[in-house]
């Protein structure tokens, strides 16, 4: 695939939509186009976080470690992006992503991305506001989860 | 250690040096009797005394020994012989003597050099010993280059001073009082007066150079403290660059040189002040015989010709006086040098040396045969004594294999207190015991005192009160080869030393030299004499080329049973994937392995099977010969092999008239001109507006952030077509540079037609063809049927390059090959390869990861009663730690029923993999059972795994 229609795919990327085409070469070029096939991991809970990635087609699983065995917390899919807190906040992987269909993702590193987000406040919103978005998910499914407790007690 | 130098040498060299002292009087036999030889030469034949009359004939040789009271017994009456034979005669033995004398000062030399030898070898190693038997906490205090520095340089005057210890002061002491008694036996009062001379020499020049006797100690001081000051520089290069010290480290530095140099210059002014001195006194006693003897003379008191017999008799005082006084400084010298090490080398509690002792008895024999006998004698009888059953260890290595699969029993401290150097506490009258078998983690604060009964378990903290016991006895009572096999630890503060990955795995092996190795012929004779000499100095004569492997405590019955040992230890503590890496990473000579390097070839066709098998088809692109490989480089396309000469090399290959005449010739010089101008019109579109530190550059492989405005100055001049006709030399070199760095799967322009790369097939099949005959010496075609000599093993096996689409391209195909290369039943001699890789100073050319990896492998690969790790793994992630704790629990368990484990957690959770958990708190063992136990009772257990 060539850098010119890479860019066109970005573009698609709500992520990316307020962004000039060419800056958006500019990362399409800096950062890995990589692929995966079914049942492949993007990363494991506990790596450390060395980069992000932007899932450009096919779904991925988000699988959290418990004492009982992996559970499912949430799925990732076409044109979103993934693995961003460990880069953010300097920790570990919180979770572990496996490949549901075949993956064709994005791979931007660390100090790629970090710049990306100070270079390109645009990008920056667009983050904020997927990460708001996840906060409030979470939190009607904590509530919910909650009530849920109440009641069996 | 003795305090007195002279006392040492004398304990250690005393048969030696009464034997050196009868040779030097020997010797001074016919030392006379070349002095006298002369005058005699010279009065009799030349002169002609008793040769008066022509014809005349003397006795030559003549002996006669004079008995008091009888007169005298003739012995041998002599050769009668002319004036002239005489002549040939005396000047014959005149030729003899200088011989005779010339061999006895080579004797005499070369023995005292020798003496002086032996004895620097024995402080060396004494002092050497000692540090391996210091307490721990003289380490503390302790810089090793400044160590390293006494031990090297402090005692090398020893050595020399040693022949002369004793000789010198008898030989020399003896010619002065000789040329005393000759003045006084000449004339009473002017003996008196020589004699009192040499009486105020002898007391003033020592007390003047106690001054330098003090400089010469401070001397030896600041010449340490700068040797330690070095070595902290060296070792905290990387704490002195970070915090940008370095100035300060010079200033350091300076300062110090500036202190020695003024120590050294004080040091030569007096010297050379009581130099003077010292010639002044010796000049002041003709000076008085001159003036008073001439006064007393010309009084008529004294007769003439006494007063000229003492002026010429004292000519032989001063020689022997100044050298005496100068030994007497050297003396002095040594003895202050030596006490200053000695002192350093002083500790309380030193280890027992019966602790460190092999558990056989070393021959202590050879050291009766370091008597008077000396040279030729000792040497022959050394070496009966130093036959190899000797040496050997008396328990076999089965009884001493069938011993340690008893147990030793439990591992116990006893009311134990520790502190560290201050005094504080660290742990506080603990009395805990580990039975045979158990598994025990210590969880607690980082100060909670876990990891200071872990370190007094190993012996590296000493007791305050209360004892460590093993199997019912102090352990530092016990001898270290108890202590030391049975018992294994490891911490995160590790040390390897400079040597290949697999000395140092193997490191914990060698206690003893368990086979010894086998001389023949000339290396035999040397293995002989080296026992000898070592018997000579006091070493022990251990061989370091034995092999000190211990196999069984590996548990392999042979050597070649450690293989499978080392793997499985390396797979427990995953490090075995990065010697792999290791491996993978060198370049092998294909002719000292020439199997491996045919098996790798034939690894090619089978990883291509492989990658098929598996669906990867993509994975990796081969160099084929009549095809262009998508995943290399233009110009690797275009070279089709690995430079190994420097008119190959990427950077002189533009300027190589053939290769420019072959591209030329082809035209491809225009098209990977304009494939160049597009490149760089791209790079320029991308990186033109970003700052030149952006971290994007590192994508960009082809040009650095410097060469921006330098294409975009280009680009301005060369546009609008025709750019190759009006671009200069160097301009299209600069273009068709960018080109080679092309890679379209990787850098997606779009630039690479099926024409094109038909096109380089083409020229480069040309290139190959018309080369030079000394130009094919410079590159190594790709081949697919031979190995690379200059590609690294894993560019061998891929023989190819990994596609960039495939994510983890890199990780899979390692695990391929991995895989592959145990199938193939490669895997070992790779591996093998793998830990020849050199770890460093320190194990510097480790990760830190890979170190703690190594740290733990070494402790794993010993079979021993208790494992004691403490916090062995603090850089690793906690996925890996806890599967590398599993693992390691796992090998330990099947190892043996008695192996026991204490592990002090720096991951609280891992706290359940236990049978049993002892919790610290501020130094106090606050609980101690089972994890869900500890779990129910709500203490200080309960709020650490939930924090």
């Amino acid at each position: 695939m060539l850098l010119k229609d890479e860019v066109q795919m970005l573009r698609r990327v709500p992520l990316f939509s307020g962004v000039e085409p060419g800056k958006l070469k500019l990362l399409a070029f800096t950062s890995d186009r990589v692929s995966y096939g079914v049942g492949d991991t993007l990363f494991h809970q506990g790596d450390i976080g060395d980069a992000a990635y932007v899932v450009l087609d096919g779904t991925a699983d988000i699988l959290v470690e418990s004492p009982t065995g992996p559970i499912k917390v949430a799925e990732v899919e076409r044109n979103s992006i993934v693995g961003e807190i460990a880069i953010l906040c300097d920790v570990s992987r919180t979770a572990t992503v496996k490949a549901t269909t075949g993956v064709e993702a994005l791979r931007i590193r660390k100090d790629h991305f970090l710049k990306l987000l100070s270079d390109f406040p645009e990008i920056t919103i667009q983050i904020m506001r997927v990460l708001a978005d996840r906060l409030s998910h979470t939190t009607s499914e904590l509530t919910e989860a909650r009530s849920r407790v109440r009641q069996l007690e | 250690m003795e305090k007195s130098l002279t006392r040492y040498i004398w304990n250690h060299t005393r048969r030696q040096q009464i034997y050196i002292l009868i040779v030097v009087l020997v010797s001074m036999v016919p030392y006379f009797l070349s002095f006298d030889l002369p005058k005699r030469i010279v009065n009799g034949p030349i002169q002609g005394n008793g040769f008066g009359e022509p014809g005349a004939r003397q006795m030559f040789g003549a002996i006669s020994l004079p008995i008091p009271g009888y007169g005298s017994v003739r012995l041998f009456d002599g050769i009668d012989l002319t004036r002239m034979e005489m002549l040939y005669a005396l000047s014959l033995v005149f030729l003899f003597l200088v011989v005779v004398n010339g061999l006895f000062k080579l004797y005499i030399n070369t023995f005292k050099g020798r003496l002086g030898e032996r004895l620097l070898r024995r402080i060396r190693y004494q002092l050497i010993d000692r540090i391996l038997r210091f307490p721990p906490s003289q380490f503390k205090r302790m810089k090793g280059s400044e160590v390293s520095s006494m031990v090297k340089d402090e005692v090398e005057p020893l050595g020399g001073f040693t022949g002369d210890a004793f000789v010198q002061p008898v030989m020399l002491g003896g010619q002065a009082l000789t040329a005393l008694a000759f003045i006084v036996l000449q004339n009473v009062w002017l003996g008196a007066i020589a004699a009192f001379m040499v009486g105020i020499q002898a007391v003033i020049i020592p007390r003047m150079r106690r001054r330098l006797l003090v400089l010469g100690r401070e001397r030896q001081i600041t010449a340490r403290e700068l040797a330690g000051r070095v070595g902290e520089i060296v070792e905290g290069i990387g704490t002195i660059h970070a915090y940008d010290t370095s100035n300060y480290e010079r200033a350091d530095i300076a300062h110090r040189l500036g202190r020695i140099f003024k120590i050294r210059y004080d040091l030569y002014q007096w010297k050379f002040m009581v130099k003077f001195i010292n010639n002044f006194l010796a000049q002041l006693t003709p000076f008085l015989f001159y003036c008073i003897g001439g006064y007393l003379a010309l009084k008529g008191d004294l007769d003439i010709g006494q007063l000229v017999a003492v002026i010429s008799a004292y000519k032989d005082l001063p020689g022997p006086l100044k050298e005496l006084i100068d030994w007497d400084q050297t003396r002095q010298d040594v003895q202050v040098k030596f006490v200053q090490v000695v002192e350093q080398f002083e500790a309380e509690n030193m280890i027992d040396p019966s602790l460190q002792a092999l558990p056989a008895p070393v021959a202590a024999a050879g050291m009766a045969a370091a008597g008077l006998a000396g040279v030729a004698a000792a040497t022959t009888a050394g070496v009966h004594q130093a036959s190899p059953a000797e040496v050997k260890v008396s328990a076999s290595p089965e009884e001493e294999a069938e011993a340690m699969r008893e147990s030793v029993g439990p591992l116990a401290a006893v009311n134990l207190t520790l502190s560290d150097d201050s005094g504080a506490r660290l742990v506080e009258r603990v009395s805990v015991q580990i039975d045979p078998g158990e598994t025990v983690a210590i969880i607690g604060a980082a100060a909670g005192g876990g990891d200071a009964l872990a370190e007094a378990f190993a012996r590296l903290i000493w007791p305050e009160s209360g004892r460590v016991t093993l199997g019912g006895k102090d352990i530092l009572e016990l001898p270290e080869s108890v202590v030391g096999r049975r018992l294994t630890y490891a911490s995160s503060d590790s040390f390897f030393f400079y040597g290949s990955l697999r000395d140092n795995l193997l490191y914990g092996l060698k206690h003893a030299p368990l086979t010894e190795a086998s001389y023949e012929g000339s290396l035999m004779l040397h293995r002989k004499w080296e026992i000898n000499e070592a018997k000579l100095a006091g070493n022990p004569h251990h061989d370091i080329n034995s092999d000190w492997i211990d196999y069984s405590a590996a548990g392999a019955s042979r050597p070649e049973d450690l293989f499978a040992s080392i793997l499985t230890v390396l797979d427990a503590v995953q490090l075995s994937k990065d010697i792999l890496d290791l491996a993978l990473r060198t370049t092998i000579d294909p002719q000292t392995r020439p199997e491996l390097a045919e098996r790798i070839v034939e690894m090619r066709s089978a990883l291509t099977g492989e990658l098929e098998e598996a669906g990867l088809n993509g994975l990796v692109v081969p160099f084929e010969p009549g095809a262009y490989n998508i995943e290399a480089t233009v110009g690797e396309n275009l070279l089709f092999g690995t430079a190994v000469g420097p008119r190959m090399m990427p950077q002189a290959l533009a300027k190589n008239t053939y290769f420019r005449s072959v591209i030329d010739q082809s035209g491809l010089d225009r098209i990977l001109f304009d494939m160049g101008y597009q490149i760089a019109e791209n790079a320029v579109e991308l990186f033109s507006d970003l700052p030149p530190d952006h971290p994007f550059f590192q994508q960009l492989t082809f040009m650095s952030a410097d060469d921006i405005p330098l294409y975009q100055g280009l680009m301005q001049k060369l546009r609008g077509g025709n750019g190759f006709e009006r671009a200069n030399e160097t301009e299209r070199g600069q273009m068709i540079r960018l080109s080679f760095q092309y890679i379209e799967p990787r850098h997606r322009f779009g630039l690479l037609t099926r024409e094109l790369m038909d096109k380089i097939i083409e020229v480069r099949q040309a290139f190959h063809e018309n080369m030079p005959e000394d130009m094919r010496e410079e590159i190594e075609r790709y081949d697919p049927e031979r190995y690379l000599a200059s590609a690294t093993l894993m560019d061998n096996v891929l023989f190819g390059r990994i596609s960039n689409k495939h994510a983890d391209g890199q990780k899979r195909i390692r695990s391929i090959v991995s895989s592959l290369l145990n199938t193939m039943g490669l895997l070992e001699q790779v591996l093998d390869i793998g830990l020849d890789f050199n770890v460093g100073a320190g194990g510097k050319r480790l990760t830190i990861v890979q170190r703690q990896k190594l740290n733990l492998a070494r402790a794993m690969i010993r079979r021993s009663d208790f494992y004691i790790f403490n916090r062995p793994l603090p850089g690793l992630d906690h996925r890996l730690q806890d599967e590398i704790l599993r693992d390691v629990m796992k090998l330990v368990r099947g190892s043996g029923e008695h192996q026991a484990i204490v592990w002090v957690l720096s991951n609280t959770s891992l706290a359940t993999l236990f049978e049993r958990v002892l919790v610290f708190d501020r130094g106090l063992l606050v609980e101690d059972g089972h994890h869900e136990d500890l779990a129910r009772k709500n203490g200080v257990f309960k709020q650490l795994v939930a924090s």
